[in-house]
């Protein structure tokens, strides 16, 4: 839950309450509060933590940090199932 | 140099490397913050690249670690209850409590479910007018604006059947902590580059200039960290304390104004109980007074309980930066994820959880980054 994670803004709802947007970090798409970044733009890139956009983001570094993230398997982290990780936690096969 | 190569960009790597190489005369003692910044720190053996002189010692940044086992207790006896719904973010199921964690009470019949993200609870409280819904909101300076706006929105909507336990804790006041042990050995910081997004840089300069030590706001890529320790060093080197910010493209000077603006609306500042560390004044949160009757440990009635931490658990060490996890006695060997003793074993920012995965012996299966010569190994027990 420490990560946030950068995304790419693929849509606003300026009328959702609170304001809220749909984000693509790399391929997996979630919603996120936009209310603490309010004057972000579609198109634009944002660092998201636990479900909230905290920052706005270069394109550049965006992708850069998407690409590592991915290549760590922290997305998997991030969005993955965490019933299923505990479980593994708990027989002690966990593999990372 | 040969896991250099894993680094996004090797050759910038290099550099870095090669100039805190150049820089440093003597030996330093620096102090990653982060737990995101001790897992990058480890898994990819940046502390085994850089010279013998730099030091890197790992800090209390893991909110599921800190979080005092007494709060773990208030959460397993709420989420228990037959009418609650118990939300918590996923790295929270199996941190040991007394006698059981969130996974068991889940197994045993209790209502536990993983949420993303605060506001998933949030709409759970409003389709289920009927339970009682209680978010585990812990959590640094980074994840409070989140769980504040939840509280904020339950107050409007008017939903009575939502409310927090609430373990936030803040950076600066263990920062001051550390920097007043007497067994201090931390010459530097490394501040958390994405608590600074929220909080910006201000309460910084003051803590850097008593403390005559460099802060160097930082992000948790494996280019960040080195560019933060290359920083750090060449302030050490000159005899500077000053804060900077190496991680400019996510932290702005004065923070995040929208977040800390809600924060100071839904929280105020309290004394916090760290786990394994104490109590550390003024180094958390709690509801302010007009969100009071949104707070769990109220309702449900839980304040009075109270547990002692695990005497062979030295996280308390871990976390203060005093020993590596590998000189726990019960590291690897009555204290694996699969049995931890405490949470800086579980969860994934945990130092001995990166220790774990990415320093075993190796009998295990082959894990990389798992290269610390035999020698070194056979005083892990
Ligand atoms: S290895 Fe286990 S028992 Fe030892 S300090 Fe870490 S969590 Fe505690």
């Amino acid at each position: 839950m420490c990560l946030a994670v950068p995304g790419k803004v693929v849509s606003i709802d300026h009328r959702a309450d609170p304001m809220t947007g749909l984000i693509d970090f790399g391929g997996v798409r979630k919603q996120a509060c936009l209310e603490y970044v309010p004057d972000v733009r579609v198109g634009e890139y944002v660092i998201v933590h636990v479900g909230f956009a905290l920052q706005r983001l270069d394109e550049e570094s965006a992708r850069a940090s998407l690409e590592l993230f991915e290549q760590l398997g922290l997305l998997e982290e991030e969005f993955g199932d965490a019933w299923e990780q505990a479980a593994r936690q708990e027989s002690g096969s966990e593999a990372r | 140099m040969k896991y250099i190569d894993e680094f996004n960009d090797p050759d910038l790597a290099r550099r870095l490397l090669d100039e805190i190489r150049a820089t440093v005369t003597r030996p330093w003692a620096l102090m990653e913050v982060c737990g995101g910044q001790t897992h990058s720190i480890i898994r990819h053996g940046i502390d085994q690249l850089l010279p013998d002189e730099v030091e890197l010692i790992h800090g209390p940044g893991c909110p599921v670690c800190v979080t005092p086992l007494d709060v773990i207790d208030k959460a397993l006896e709420i989420a228990a209850r037959r009418e609650v719904i118990f939300c918590s973010f996923g790295d929270m199921l199996r941190v040991p409590g007394t006698d059981r964690d969130l996974f068991r009470v889940k197994g045993e019949g209790g209502d536990v479910r993983v949420v993303y993200s605060p506001l998933d609870a949030l709409a759970l409280a409003r389709k289920n007018p009927d339970r009682q819904v209680v978010f585990f909101a812990i959590g640094f300076e980074t994840t409070a604006p989140a769980n504040a706006m939840a509280v904020h929105q339950a107050r409007r909507l008017g939903l009575g059947n939502f409310s927090l336990l609430v373990s936030h804790v803040r950076v600066p006041p263990a920062i001051e902590a550390i920097m007043t042990a007497p067994q201090c050995r931390v010459q530097a910081f490394l501040a958390a580059g994405h608590v600074c997004s929220v909080m910006g840089m201000a309460e910084y300069p003051e803590l850097a200039d008593r403390h005559r030590v460099p802060v160097v706001v930082t992000g948790f890529e494996p280019l960040d960290i080195l560019e933060g320790i290359r920083r750090a060093v060449h302030q050490l080197e000159r005899g500077e304390h000053r804060v900077e910010n190496a991680y400019p493209r996510a932290v702005r000077e004065q923070g995040n104004p929208a977040a800390l603006s809600m924060l100071e609306e839904v929280f105020e500042v309290t004394d916090r109980n760290w786990r394994g560390i104490g109590p550390i004044p003024a180094s958390g949160w709690r509801l302010s007074e007009a969100y009071r009757a949104y707070d769990a440990e109220h309702r449900f009635d839980v304040t009075g309980i109270r547990t002692e931490e695990p005497a062979v658990c030295r996280a308390g060490e871990v976390l203060q930066g005093l020993i590596k996890p590998t000189e726990c006695e019960a590291f690897g060997t009555a204290c694996t994820p699969r049995t931890p003793l405490g949470a800086t074993m579980v969860s994934n920012e945990g130092a001995c959880a990166a220790y774990y995965l990415y320093r075993r012996m190796t009998d295990g299966p082959a894990q990389r980054g798992s290269r610390i010569p035999r020698e070194e190994l056979n005083t892990v027990g």
